[in-house]
């Protein structure tokens, strides 16, 4: 085991660390993260990293293979273009956390704020809780579910992710619609769930993707141009 | 960008610290702004028939000879406490209009000299620099007082002087601290002008405070106030506000500037990132929450 602690050693030592090799299959504990910033981003190797307390911004950027897990709350733009692995926040989440993803399992067991998921590319995202506005917008691919409610415009304008949502939307974006859940779809949410350790009915969601209206070019909107 | 900070007491015992907590929460905020600072600090409130104005001049700035006008000038007793080029006048006034009438008699009769806040409570220091210099300059760690507001400026609506940084006063009592940008504020500032609000700049920021000043003006609670600011002002901001008693938050609906609120049974505070937050006593027991977009948070003290 190797500990961090960041009240006297520089963020970019823990990160140097995480981009080699030497720590790889090792658990690593980063103490006194005090809200800093990009904590823990870029790490390539299979470890598992435990930080005790809040991060700010861009915590766990660009992971991959590393299971990240952040006992506190995340500042804005966690887990960002993660490729894979796992970053788990045992709190609450800001802004567009997950965004442009590519891979790897996101979970936040409270609540994440506004633009969660915003253009995912493949990742799967677990919020225990509610979500903010613009969610999921131009997401591309992957899953989100959350266990709560999500703020306005769920969806807008997405490509081919999958939403699963317990609570209800405030409103779905443009061309986002509830479709129907089938066993395929129960199967996939209930693996889902298992593997964020989050207990609901896979039965009580509901699931939302696109219209697919906007993919291609409508006549009708030749006068907007 | 701008960085933003606001604490806010609610176990007196605390009161002595506020200038050290508030800095502390500032110079975690600089790398979010380089080019000014400001703190606007409620204390030592002044009877209700006296004013108190902080004045800002030129660096070589001679306070006594500026006492020795406003003397001759308002014909009254007037104290001057300096603070490098701030310092902070107390004059008798038995209402507003007399107040309306003593910054009116500075403005136009002492060439250079500026006025940051007018109130009873209030104070606002700022200046071009970094968090630490201008702390440093103003003392502020010294400082005690209920409530306070601090900023740290990255500019990109008007220019990077002085009279530019933050904390604004535009009515007594009142500051505003902005992280954002304002896109309508030409066109309130013309109306606002027209209502008899006074800008000293071309500042966004400003016309925000003048925008609550007027509301408040006209009856408004501070919370009526805010809620027509979202219907009428338009642009990114996370606004924290002071006022005499009183203290409120407050993000525009599409929240892209960010903000963090965190309240323990000894104070609440509010910032741009956590790392603020983090410098404060008891912070690791904390309610922390981010506020929700276009939703008003405000706390106040009963007035004795």
């Amino acid at each position: 085991m190797r500990e961090f602690d960041l009240q006297n050693a520089e963020v970019r030592l823990l990160n140097q660390a995480l981009h080699g090799s030497d720590l790889a299959g090792q658990s690593i504990e980063v103490v006194n993260p005090g809200g800093k910033h990009n904590v823990a981003a870029g790490a390539q190797f299979e470890t598992q990293v435990d930080i005790r307390g809040h991060v700010g911004y861009y915590c766990a950027g660009m992971n991959q293979n590393a299971r990240i897990t952040v006992h506190g709350n995340a500042g804005p733009g966690l887990a960002e273009n993660m490729m894979s692995g796992s970053v788990t926040v045992k709190g609450n989440a800001s802004q567009y956390c997950g965004a442009t993803a590519h891979g790897g399992l996101l979970i936040v067991e409270g609540d994440a704020a506004a633009r969660c998921g915003i253009s995912m590319k493949g990742v799967d995202i677990v919020v225990g809780g509610s979500i903010g506005h613009m969610s999921a917008f131009m997401a591309q691919s992957g899953r989100l579910v959350i266990c709560g409610d999500a703020g306005e415009s769920l969806g807008d304008s997405i490509y081919e992710a999958r939403i699963y949502l317990r609570g209800e939307p405030t409103s779905l974006g443009t061309d986002c619609i509830e479709k129907p859940m089938e066993t395929e779809h129960i199967e996939e949410l209930k693996d889902l769930l298992n593997k964020a350790g989050i207990k609901h009915d896979p039965a009580e969601f509901k699931r939302y993707g696109s219209a697919r209206k906007l993919y291609n070019f409508q006549v009708d909107n030749v006068g907007a141009y | 960008m701008c960085g933003i900070v606001g604490l806010y007491l609610k176990n007196p015992a605390l009161e002595q610290h506020l200038g050290t907590m508030l800095a502390d929460m500032l110079v975690q905020m600089t790398d979010r702004g380089p080019d000014s600072a400001g703190v606007a600090i409620y204390h030592d409130p002044v009877d209700a028939k006296s004013v108190k104005i902080t004045l800002q001049g030129p660096d070589d700035v001679d306070w006594i000879a500026i006492e020795s006008k406003l003397v001759e000038g308002l014909g009254q007793h007037v104290s001057v406490t300096p603070l490098a080029n701030h310092a902070v006048m107390i004059a008798g006034a038995s209402d507003a209009a007399q107040s309306d009438d003593i910054a009116g008699w500075i403005e136009s009769n002492l060439d250079n000299v500026k006025i940051t806040s007018l109130g009873s409570a209030i104070e606002i220091f700022k200046e071009k620099g970094l968090p630490d210099q201008v702390i440093k300059k103003f003392k502020i760690r010294n400082m005690h007082g209920t409530h306070a507001l601090g900023h740290t400026r990255m500019a990109t609506e008007s220019a990077v002087t002085t009279e530019h940084s933050h904390p604004f006063s535009t009515g007594r009592d009142l500051c505003l601290v902005h992280n954002g940008s304002l896109s309508n504020h030409n066109q309130w500032r013309d109306r606002l002008r027209s209502e008899g609000i006074r800008f000293q700049t071309d500042n966004d920021s400003e016309v925000a405070a003048g925008y609550l000043t007027w509301r408040l003006g006209q009856g408004a609670t501070l919370n009526q106030a805010l809620e027509n600011a979202i219907k009428d002002l338009d642009g990114f901001y996370t606004f924290a506000v002071g006022t005499r008693d009183g203290f409120a938050v407050l993000r525009d609906p599409i929240a892209c500037k960010p903000a963090v609120l965190a309240e323990t049974d000894d104070w609440v505070a509010m910032s741009s990132e956590y790392r603020a937050i983090a410098q404060l006593p008891n912070s690791e027991n904390a309610r922390i929450w981010e506020p929700d977009p276009a939703r008003i948070y405000s706390w106040e003290r009963e007035v004795k």
